[in-house]
């Protein structure tokens, strides 16, 4: 066996240990917790009062005007000086649910406002209420439209959470660099994690068709056609 | 008793309703007539409060609700009085991630807390009176138009309500698809439901309303049994509008 394949194979352990440990995790947590962020803050955007209205467009404005990387540094080693520490992982998290909410609520407020009309009349029309005519009408049909920019969020964020190497969570990413630096072998480890990384993006591309395929089981137009 | 009481409508500084007052008996069947733009569909929504009348009150049965201007009429009492009626529209607007029975059961289930068995049984008692008893668990985008609508008839039918309110319930279908819809409405007039439609369509209008408003400009410009409007009608502005209805139809 040619060295650098034994090594790639004695790598892949601790690799694959460090992205079930903390990049899995923290791309799971993040984006549940974003996501309802995300939908709080798209309903506050579409239907809160006016003042609300100013803090999200501040919020998400803030957020994506900044880089990621920089949002991280200030929470983890900023914040400090404010005399709040943090743990590198809940930093971590904190940063990435802040992003991911900022993001995906674009998202959701275009979905749940390109859904006619005409359907909250009829959710209306059958005496629903407003929070129900959301949860029985709108929703559903509002997430169908979501799922593929909701996917590209997500497929970003897993690539995204290397960046908590630099603020010392050991994810996969760290993982490798540790590796390099007794090694000294980065070509061989940065494929080696880069593919790994592939991977985990093409499982969830695969995740998404499926998704999409069920969502779309009642027709493959946005609305019944009139 | 249905009852609107000087009804007016503002949408900014447009009045669509220019103090409009009108009776249903129960057991009727009426019908809003008029050239487009004229306040029919706007009237008719403010019957169940899709529209909040700008000023008026709007009595179903025992159930009432003055407006004033500046006065909010609060949600509960708005859903109070939309539980009373159920509406059909001119695009259907069938939930399209349910069933057809689940269009049904929809109301039923999420507004008035039915159990999905009791639920499925009024769905499929009321499918099988549209006739589409068989396109039960069909998705509302592999139906016909024709065949939507008389599932969306069935949905507003659900709950039992004191008025059925149809808002050009024809107007988005082909004269073959049109019929099907026609003599569903026409059965249920038969068996005595309350309805209240707006409509340019005149065969369905002089097949089963008793009633006719005409309605031109935010104001009821003409008002009588179906017969009398239609075939004497009194106003010069209605005589052209159902002259050019003639005219349009007798071309096709």
């Amino acid at each position: 066996m040619p060295d650098w394949l034994q090594l790639m194979l004695n790598s892949l352990g601790p690799l694959i240990w460090a992205a079930f440990t903390f990049t899995a995790p923290l791309t799971l947590l993040s984006f549940g917790l974003g996501l309802a962020l995300g939908l709080a803050t798209a309903l506050v955007r579409l239907f809160g009062a006016a003042p609300l209205v100013a803090v999200a467009r501040f919020y998400v404005w803030v957020i994506r005007g900044t880089p990621l990387l920089v949002q991280l540094f200030l929470i983890f080693y900023g914040l400090p000086s404010a005399g709040i520490t943090l743990d590198a992982f809940p930093a971590a998290l904190i940063g990435f649910t802040l992003n991911i909410g900022a993001y995906t609520s674009e998202i959701i407020r275009a979905v749940i406002a390109s859904v006619p009309r005409g359907q909250w009349e009829a959710a209306y029309s059958v005496g629903m209420s407003w929070a129900q005519a959301m949860r029985k009408t709108i929703l559903p049909q509002a997430a169908r439209t979501a799922v593929p920019p909701l996917s590209n969020t997500f497929i970003s964020l897993v690539k995204d959470t290397s960046l908590a190497a630099a603020i010392t969570v050991p994810e996969l990413f760290q993982s490798a660099q540790r590796i390099v630096a007794v090694t000294y072998e980065p070509l061989i480890l940065y494929v080696e994690v880069a593919l790994i990384y592939l991977a985990l993006s093409s499982v969830l591309s695969a995740v998404q068709v499926r998704l999409e395929r069920r969502l779309n089981r009642y027709g493959g137009f946005l609305e019944a056609r009139a | 008793m249905i009852e609107l009481r000087d009804i007016h409508k503002r949408f900014g500084d447009l009045e669509v309703l220019k103090g409009v007052s009108l009776q249903f008996v129960e057991g009727s069947v009426s019908a809003l007539v008029g050239p487009s733009g004229g306040g029919k569909s706007t009237l008719l929504r403010c019957i169940n409060l899709l529209e909040t009348p700008t000023s008026g009150t709007v009595r179903i049965g025992d159930e009432a609700l003055t407006f004033s201007p500046g006065l909010k009429a609060g949600w509960k009492n708005i859903q109070r009085l939309r539980r009373q009626t159920g509406m059909v529209f001119q695009n259907f607007q069938l939930f399209p991630h349910r069933t057809a029975k689940e269009n049904v059961t929809e109301g039923l289930v999420t507004v008035l807390g039915w159990s999905r068995e009791k639920a499925n049984a009024r769905a499929i008692e009321l499918l099988e009176k549209v006739g589409l008893a068989h396109k039960a668990d069909a998705w509302p985008s592999t139906l016909s138009g024709g065949q939507q609508q008389r599932v969306a008839i069935a949905r507003a039918l659900a709950p039992s309500p004191r008025v059925l309110l149809c808002d050009e319930p024809t107007s988005a279908l082909d004269p073959e698809l049109a019929e099907e819809v026609v003599e569903v409405l026409a059965s249920l007039a038969r068996e005595g439901t309350t309805m209240v439609m707006a409509t340019h369509d005149l065969r369905l209008a002089s097949r089963i309303a008793g009633e006719v408003a005409f309605l031109d400009g935010g104001l009821i410009v003409e008002q009588g049994t179906a017969r009398s409007v239609f075939d004497q009608p009194q106003r010069e502005r209605t005589k052209r509008f159902l002259a050019s209805l003639a005219a349009a139809s007798g071309a096709n």
